[in-house]
């Protein structure tokens, strides 16, 4: 997304791109356009626009991509410091 | 070999012309096949068509004003968490086994959404238990998952609806599931359709390849103005008891506490809250992205002292300077913190960003609204 843009280099996703078989299932779903494809090899352009969705991670049939996922809303984070990471939230 | 059976709630029956009325009212036309006791037919259902020894909805793709007002009504947060339908199997126009199957959510505004784009498309309407939750959030939640897709997939026979075996499941979905694992398990391929409804009908004509545009998110100011009125509910209850604590407080003085003064006080503070809640619910959602700055903490700031300032340039007399710096500490704080939890509702927030400007923006936040509680309290006693 041009138009906005946020916090920089925060993002935790990783790629190995030695082990990626460049079927390019990570630029079909990812919704910020982080990866281009290149001679079959699929790499991050714009990892500041990542926000952390995990569809990449979750359809990256070799298990290339790693990312730490999560909601990105105050209110839930909030909760989590108060109860715990794995506790049920309540939220959007 | 599907049979239209068209929902008519009258029907002429011969018997009851002929005959005299005799104890009750005319009689009705006789049970439909799909009619089971127990159920209701919703009012989104315009017929059934037999498939596979079953009856499917037909399901109506023009919205009534039932429809319409419902999306009012989630869109200002009333009773949201009740706007659901029942997942299952659901068509429209008159489907064959060729026709696309579409994924989607059990939340009725998404699901309002997407048949009024649906005019004249025959297709299969997969809805999913998301427990009433849009596809992009059940997806984060884990609902909208790989589990729920192979088990409604097997629960509702989609093998023997159609010939194909493909899914177009809304790319918002793909953060909980994984298309290699759905085809593994049950042997459906997902092809990941467009981000909006509306653009589903170019997708399927276009041979269900995607282009640039319906791939990426969009955060419009009428996407972001329907979200304001929720923005502003969520806020209520809070901000009632912060009124009620601020009146308190505004009585406080030398004999303890003066239910006078705390009336004659309270007003300002109340003000200076509200002007915050309007810079950071309301004006920060509106002017996103001419608002400098990227952390949302920040840009609260800014707007809740551009809303407060006026105030205190005003010169209300009857004001002390530590009051005026109370009435624009507590707007600079709401106003940041009522940002940042707009944080929550916008499609391109990371959550390391997110924790990471709140360890930030809390404490100072904090701060604001310590230093307002002070120069408020402290005034009555500095006896001026
Ligand atoms: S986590 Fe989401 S936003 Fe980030 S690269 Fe993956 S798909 Fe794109
Ligand atoms: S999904 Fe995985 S294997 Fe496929 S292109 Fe992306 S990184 Fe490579």
């Amino acid at each position: 997304m041009k138009t906005f843009r946020y916090l920089e280099n925060v993002s935790t996703l990783l790629l190995d791109q030695e082990g990626c078989i460049g079927c390019g299932m990570c630029t079909a779903v990812c919704p910020h356009q982080v990866f281009t494809m290149e001679n079959k090899k699929s790499s991050i352009q714009d990892l500041d626009a990542c926000i952390e969705c995990g569809a990449c991670a979750s359809n990256c049939p070799v298990a290339v991509i790693t990312v730490t996922p999560g909601v990105g809303c105050a209110s839930y984070i909030i909760q989590t410091w108060i109860k715990g990471r794995d506790a049920v939230i309540e939220c959007c | 070999m599907s049979l239209q059976t068209e929902l008519k709630p009258m029907q002429e029956l011969p018997m009851a012309q002929s005959s005299e009325p005799c104890c009750g009212p005319p009689l009705e036309p006789p049970s439909k096949q799909y009619e089971k006791a127990g159920y209701a037919v919703s009012p989104y259902t315009k017929s059934f068509i037999k498939k596979a020894n079953r009856y499917i909805p037909q399901i109506k793709t023009n919205l009534c004003l039932g429809d319409r007002l419902g999306s009012i009504r989630v869109r200002l947060g009333v009773n949201r968490s009740a706007y659901k339908i029942p997942p299952g199997i659901y068509c429209t126009g008159t489907p064959d086994h060729d026709s696309p199957v579409l994924v989607s959510a059990n939340y009725k505004l998404s699901f309002d959404t997407l048949r009024s784009e649906l005019k004249e498309v025959a297709c299969w309407i997969l809805v999913l238990d998301t427990r009433g939750v849009n596809v992009w959030c059940a997806a984060g939640k884990k609902t909208f998952s790989t589990d729920e897709l192979i088990r409604q997939v097997k629960e509702c026979n989609i093998e023997q609806l159609v010939l194909h075996r493909d899914l177009i499941v809304p790319q918002l979905g793909a953060p909980g599931i994984s298309a290699h694992q759905v085809k593994k398990e049950c042997g459906f391929k997902i092809t990941w359709g467009p981000i909006r409804a509306r653009d589903i009908q170019h997708f399927l004509a276009n041979d269900r390849k995607p282009w640039a545009a319906m791939r990426e998110m969009t955060f419009t100011v009428m996407e972001r103005l329907v979200l304001i009125p929720l923005e502003i509910v969520l806020t209520i209850r809070p901000v009632l008891i912060i009124l009620a604590l601020l009146l308190l407080v505004s009585g406080i003085n030398n004999d303890i506490f003066s239910f006078d003064q705390a009336l004659i006080r309270w007003p300002f503070i109340a003000g200076g809250l509200g002007l915050g809640l309007f810079g950071g619910t309301v004006l920060v959602p509106l002017f996103l992205p001419w608002i400098p700055g990227r952390s949302f903490y920040l840009k609260g700031l800014i707007t809740g002292l551009s809303c407060v300032l006026p105030l205190t340039l005003l010169k209300l007399n009857s004001l002390q300077p530590f009051e005026h710096l109370a009435i624009i500490m507590t707007a600079l704080g709401i106003s940041s913190y009522a940002a940042m939890n707009f944080t929550g509702a916008t499609p391109f927030t990371s959550p390391s960003g997110v924790e990471k400007e709140m360890r930030r923006g809390i404490p100072l936040q904090i701060i604001c609204c310590l230093i307002a509680l002070a120069a408020w309290v402290t005034t009555p006693f500095l006896g001026i």
